[in-house]
């Protein structure tokens, strides 16, 4: 059982503090804090105890989440309960800040107060508590009417390839009541994560992908909803790929609301979302990419003069023509005593530059479209350079957002709400790959 | 946070919530009241304004009551006698027709902890279990353990513990979980709640209505219950054979426990368990909150001590990823160490050398140490990657490396020549002193075999004097003495020096002892000094082969799914400490004589058989037994000769005067015969076990075995604890014969 939940700002400033048992005294969120930064790096800092008191806490949004307990619970329930606590005060304020929660603490007391007695778990489910809780979210970016009249011009297209706006699903599920207009929508996001290890040889080393459908549901009540996937896709290891174009995962879970009884010959979910946001798939593919890694090094390390690296970076970027990275940002490491780096990028929209707190050379480029290749010189000063400091330089890492984009090629084929609802619903579908760990050995 | 000009602030708020114009403007009022809560939030003391904040819970709106009985909760315990005022108000809405209000009014009366409550509280939690709406029966029900920690020394009430046995019956799943959380509270003196046959299966069944977070908690109740018959034990597993693959890692996690409890009979059921889990475990290992992957990640070591090659085609999925926080890589380069295999061996050092030139010196070096123990079994590969990161020339890889060579030698004999060769190569030594005593320890051991060892040994005794640690400055002692005695010519006059120095000079009173010691060893001769002081040059315990022993499943099922995993020893030792604590007798007879029983053979820090051994607060026999059981064995040795035939008080007495306590053997000629022996040493608790089988049984030998747990463990102390044990039983039994 919980005995206190507090959210401190990371200055640790105090935003929620809620004693649910009054077994321990306030001073334990400064002890908290002071425990918490004063922690090196080698430390679990997951769990930590004082005296018999244990605090356990995630971090999310730049915050912290704590829990405080006498007892001796299942780590992997106060885990699951605050991210849920964070993704419910996500779905409520609209976004997760600082601000949101200083802004909507009433809310977030009374979110509380519904969800834990007596340091019990009563309910997450947006379901039940949206007819307790009281209090309106109070938005930190106020919905404009600019969003709006973009997200009524696209319409309710599902199979479509135009994207809703990435702000449109950011903001408060609960918005003041009888404002109309764009509140009736649904969101269906296929979210990726990719991690990739190259070889120095560029070859494929490792390959996972996490995946999950997450709905983000905005509509008061809705029955249900028929999501239909790739009719081709085939689970587990087992089955033979042969020569059509299935897509494959190696394992699937699914929320417990999700109906199955037509997954196996039609592929389709059935699912009653409630309002906010849930994941009602999560599935994975290990070992294997059903497309080429979207990103190809070329490296090139050399000493040049007697105290200077010169380091060639050829990146190509292998997703089809028509998409695009965006947020692409490479980082190298190079020998611990650089001091000042120069660079010869191919266009102006490219930063980088040598961050001397981490001994790495950060390489930016904003949007990278599919099949270009660029190419970047950075010239490196580090006096005293021997040649065994050019194995310092790398491993590279990457971090990007591919858009529209699924690795596994998993697709929704449509999104049915029936029976049709009254009033205009909008559904949108969206699809990302994000890097989860893109690294590429030298 | 306190504000300067809080009481400013509260006179202000004050001012306000009394102002007749504001309390007529119901928004600005509510706002004010946000404002209180706000203050109260950040740390202000405004209790000052109960009064005004009682006068507001008398509205109709939600919200405000809401917020103005978070307030009264908060300060009642502080204000009782003003709290008294707002019963009334909280009573007549436990009557309201909303059921919301009765539930809200009703939980937050319940919140008040302050003496005299219970007698307002009694009549309607009683009402509120018979409520008719779910909401206020869930309330109803917690309220029966808060009436219960309000007054815990009074007698239990049957009639209320009934109700609730009763109201597991409920409809509604919450009230149902609620109850058990209820009868857990009010019935912790009696062993909490009673799983019977009918309430589990009771329990069983709803298992689907409930929502992930009360299956998590029934499973955890249903640890309690034990089946009758296997019939009825394989109904119960296979009724949730679905939950082991739920798609909330706490459920998972939970039934894979409770599988792992009820099974223990049967290990091909938990093996059968173990592997569905598996795959949600690894999920967990890849999601995307970091703290439930390092969560997922306790508990894969966990699950790896018993079952190591689980995982092992996984192995991939231990990788790092480079925007990781470092405890996360930690773990998951433990576990890589524990995956390796002859096809993966290749990749896991590749990957494992690429974070050797980590920005982060701490992850770097565990990333060497990490490369140290799979040389262990596949050296030729690693020597080479460690050698490789010495031309890196970064002092802290370099100090790794070296450390990482001591540790092999040691344990894996065969690479000697390699690393003496590689030591040999390498220009800069360590700067830090662990590096620098790992460097001097490989100097001493195998100075015969590194021709450069004399002039590396004399610039470290030439800059003896701006030398600090005095760590280093013994093990320098040590190895000029043992260098002396493979390469004297060499040695001899930088030998001279360094002695002359430590005896005269040094302020550190350990290094000026040792200095002595090994001064007048000298004195004794050669040959004297040489048996004194040299000995085995790698662990003869340890042959490479041998493997992590697979631990039964039963020794962790107990700490799995709790914080133990993830908080690692800390919270090993913490119980340990509440343990040691929990014999007053003892610790307060250690208090009075600090320290006199140690007896010191020898100054710390040694490296070889010199420790100093001490008694310490006695064990019981409760906690030795456990401790034993909790502990894996880290050293066994045949002694090579049989257990002396002396009395068994002279035995006891003799391992006393060196400061081990022998807690319990066997009497006289049984066999086998045992003995189990504790004793503490540099900071770690050693337990021991000898044991001699049946002489006459074919392949035992009639000799004595001994086998050693430690915690937290330390090979240095487990090799002098050995010697000494080893050097007592000797005399005993020469003296005998």
């Amino acid at each position: 059982m919980i005995s206190q939940i507090f959210i401190l700002s990371s200055k640790g400033d105090h935003l929620i503090y809620k004693d649910f048992r009054g077994e321990a005294s306030k001073d334990s969120i400064n002890v908290f804090y002071e425990m918490v930064t004063a922690l090196s790096g080698d430390q679990p800092p997951v769990v930590m105890t004082h005296k018999d008191h244990h605090f356990i806490h995630v971090r999310q949004g730049g915050l912290y989440w704590v829990a405080s307990t006498k007892t001796n619970p299942s780590p992997f329930t106060i885990i699951e309960f605050l991210n849920r606590l964070a993704a419910l005060t996500k779905d409520y304020c609209g976004s997760l800040s600082e601000k949101s929660v200083r802004m909507n603490f009433a809310l977030i007391y009374e979110l509380l107060d519904e969800m834990v007695d007596f340091g019990y778990i009563q309910t997450t489910s947006t379901d039940i508590l949206k007819n307790f809780i009281q209090t309106e979210a109070v938005s930190s970016k106020p919905f404009s009417l600019f969003d709006l009249s973009n997200v009524g011009l696209f319409g309710a297209e599902t199979q479509q390839s135009k994207v809703a706006p990435s702000v449109a699903a950011s903001r408060p599920i609960m918005s003041s009541r009888g404002e109309q207009g764009g509140k009736n929508e649904i969101f269906v996001d296929v979210i990726e994560r990719l991690s990739v290890v190259i070889g120095s040889n560029g070859v494929l080393m490792k390959a996972d992908i996490q995946g999950e459908i997450r709905i983000k549901c905005f509509l008061p009540t809705c029955s249900e909803m028929r999501i239909g996937l790739n009719e081709e896709l085939n689970i587990g290891k087992s089955q033979l790929k042969g020569y059509s174009s299935a897509v494959r995962v190696d394992e699937c879970r699914f929320h417990q609301a999700v109906k199955l009884d037509e997954f196996d010959n039609f592929r389709i979910l059935k699912v009653c979302p409630s309002q906010g946001e849930q994941t009602v798939m999560q599935y994975q593919l290990c070992d294997e990419l059903p497309c080429a890694p979207p990103f190809q090094l070329f490296p090139s390390v050399e000493k040049d003069y007697v105290n200077r690296v010169l380091i060639f970076l050829k990146l190509r970027c292998d997703l089809p023509p028509k998409s695009t990275a965006l947020n692409v940002s490479i980082t190298v490491p190079v020998p611990k005593g650089s001091v000042s780096m120069s660079q010869e990028l191919s266009s102006p929209d490219q930063t980088a530059e040598l961050q001397p707190k981490s001994k790495a050379l950060l390489w930016e480029i904003p949007r990278f479209p599919g099949g270009a290749q660029l190419s970047a010189l950075f010239k490196v000063d580090v006096p005293g350079l021997s040649s065994a400091s050019l194995l310092e330089v790398g491993p590279v890492s990457m971090s990007f957002e591919l858009p529209k984009q699924t690795c596994t090629g998993l697709q929704i084929r449509f999104l049915r709400l029936s029976p049709t609802q009254t009033g205009l619903s909008q559904r949108w579908v969206r699809y990302v790959t994000h890097s989860d760990s893109y690294t590429i050995r030298i | 946070m306190p504000y300067f000009g809080s009481e400013e602030t509260v006179k202000e708020l004050k001012r306000a919530l009394a102002n007749p114009h504001v309390q007529a403007d119901r928004l600005r009022y509510k706002n004010y009241i946000t404002k209180v809560i706000r203050y109260m939030t950040q740390g202000l003391d405004v209790s000052a304004l109960f009064m005004d904040m009682v006068k507001a819970s008398a509205t109709v709106d939600i919200v405000q009551k809401k917020l103005v009985y978070l307030y009264m909760c908060t300060y009642a315990s502080d204000k009782p006698d003003l709290a008294l005022l707002a019963i009334n108000t909280l009573r007549k809405d436990c009557a309201d027709p909303n059921p919301m209000v009765r539930g809200l009014a009703l939980r937050n009366m319940c919140n008040f902890r302050m003496p005299g409550m219970p007698e307002y509280i009694e009549q309607p939690i009683v009402a509120g279990l018979r409520d008719k709406a779910s909401y206020v029966r869930r309330v109803a029900v917690l309220g029966c353990a808060k009436l219960h920690s309000l007054q815990p020394n009074t007698d239990i009430d049957g009639s209320i513990v009934n109700e609730l046995y009763a109201l597991l019956r409920d409809p509604d799943p919450v009230v149902v979980v609620n109850c058990l959380r209820a009868l857990e509270e009010i019935l912790k003196d009696e062993g909490g709640v009673v799983i019977n046959k009918p309430i589990a299966h009771h329990l069983l069944n709803r298992m689907k209505d409930l929502d992930s977070w009360a299956q998590s908690e029934v499973l955890t109740f249903l640890l309690r219950y034990r089946p009758r018959s296997d019939d009825e034990l394989f109904d119960i597993l296979s009724l949730l054979d679905a939950f082991l693959q739920s798609a909330h890692a706490h459920v998972s996690v939970a039934t894979l426990r409770l599988f792992l409890n009820l099974a223990a009979a049967h290990p091909a059921v938990q093996a059968d368990a173990l592997l569905h889990t598996s795959a949600p475990l690894l999920a967990t290992c890849g999601s995307a909150s970091r703290e439930l992957r390092f969560a997922g990640l306790c508990h894969v070591q966990q699950v790896m001590r018993s079952q190591p090659g689980l995982f092992g085609t996984h192995y991939k999925r231990f990788f790092c990823g480079y925007s990781e926080p470092s405890y996360i890589k930690f773990r998951k380069m433990e576990i890589l160490v524990e995956l390796v295999n002859d096809e993966n061996v290749a990749l896991v050092l590749e990957e494992l050398r690429s974070y050797c030139t980590d920005v982060s010196p701490e992850l770097a070096q565990a990333a060497i140490a990490a490369i140290g123990r799979i040389a262990r079994t596949y050296s030729e590969k690693c020597l080479d990657i460690l050698t490789g990161l010495l031309a890196l020339k970064q002092d802290h890889i370099t100090s790794a490396v070296i450390q990482t060579f001591r540790d092999l030698v040691w344990f894996c004999p065969q690479s000697t020549a390699a690393v003496c060769q590689t030591v040999e190569a390498c220009v800069d030594n360590p700067q830090d002193s662990e590096g620098k005593q790992a460097l001097l320890w490989l100097l001493g051991e195998h100075g015969e075999q590194i021709s450069s060892a004399p002039y590396v040994m004399e610039g470290y005794i030439d800059g003896l004097k701006t030398e600090l640690s005095s760590a280093v400055k013994m093990e320098l002692l040590s190895t000029s003495v043992k260098m002396f005695l493979c390469r004297p010519a060499e040695t001899q006059d930088m030998l001279g020096r360094l002695l002359h120095y430590c005896i005269e000079e040094e302020s550190d009173m350990c290094v000026r002892d040792r200095a002595l010691l090994y001064y007048r060893l000298l004195q004794r001769g050669v040959e004297e000094t040489r048996k004194a002081v040299t000995g085995p040059k790698s662990d003869p315990s340890m042959s490479v082969l041998t493997g992590r022993q697979e631990e039964p499943i039963s020794l962790w099922a107990s700490t799995f799914n709790t914080l133990g995993p993830l908080s690692g020893r800390d919270l090993c030792l913490q119980t340990d400490i509440i343990s040691a604590s929990e014999q007053p007798s003892s610790s307060a007879e250690e208090e009075l004589l600090p320290g006199s029983k140690d007896v010191t053979l020898s100054s710390p820090n040694d490296t070889e058989e010199e420790i100093s051994l001490s008694l310490g607060p006695p064990l019981s026999h409760e906690t030795f037994e456990k401790m034993w059981l909790d502990l894996e064995i880290l050293h066994r040795q045949t002694l090579g000769f049989p257990r002396p035939k002396t009395a068994a008080d002279t035995l006891q007495a003799a391992l006393q005067l060196v400061k081990i306590q022998t807690l319990a053997f066997t009497p006289g000629d049984t066999v086998p015969w045992k003995a189990y022996l504790y004793t503490r040493g540099t900071g770690t608790l050693i337990l021991a076990e000898l044991l001699q089988e049946d002489p006459d049984e074919p392949g035992s030998e009639g000799s004595l075995v001994v086998s050693v747990k430690q915690q937290p463990g330390n090979q240095h102390t487990i090799r002098g604890f050995v010697a000494i044990l080893k050097s007592v039983l000797q005399t005993l039994h020469f003296d005998r014969l």
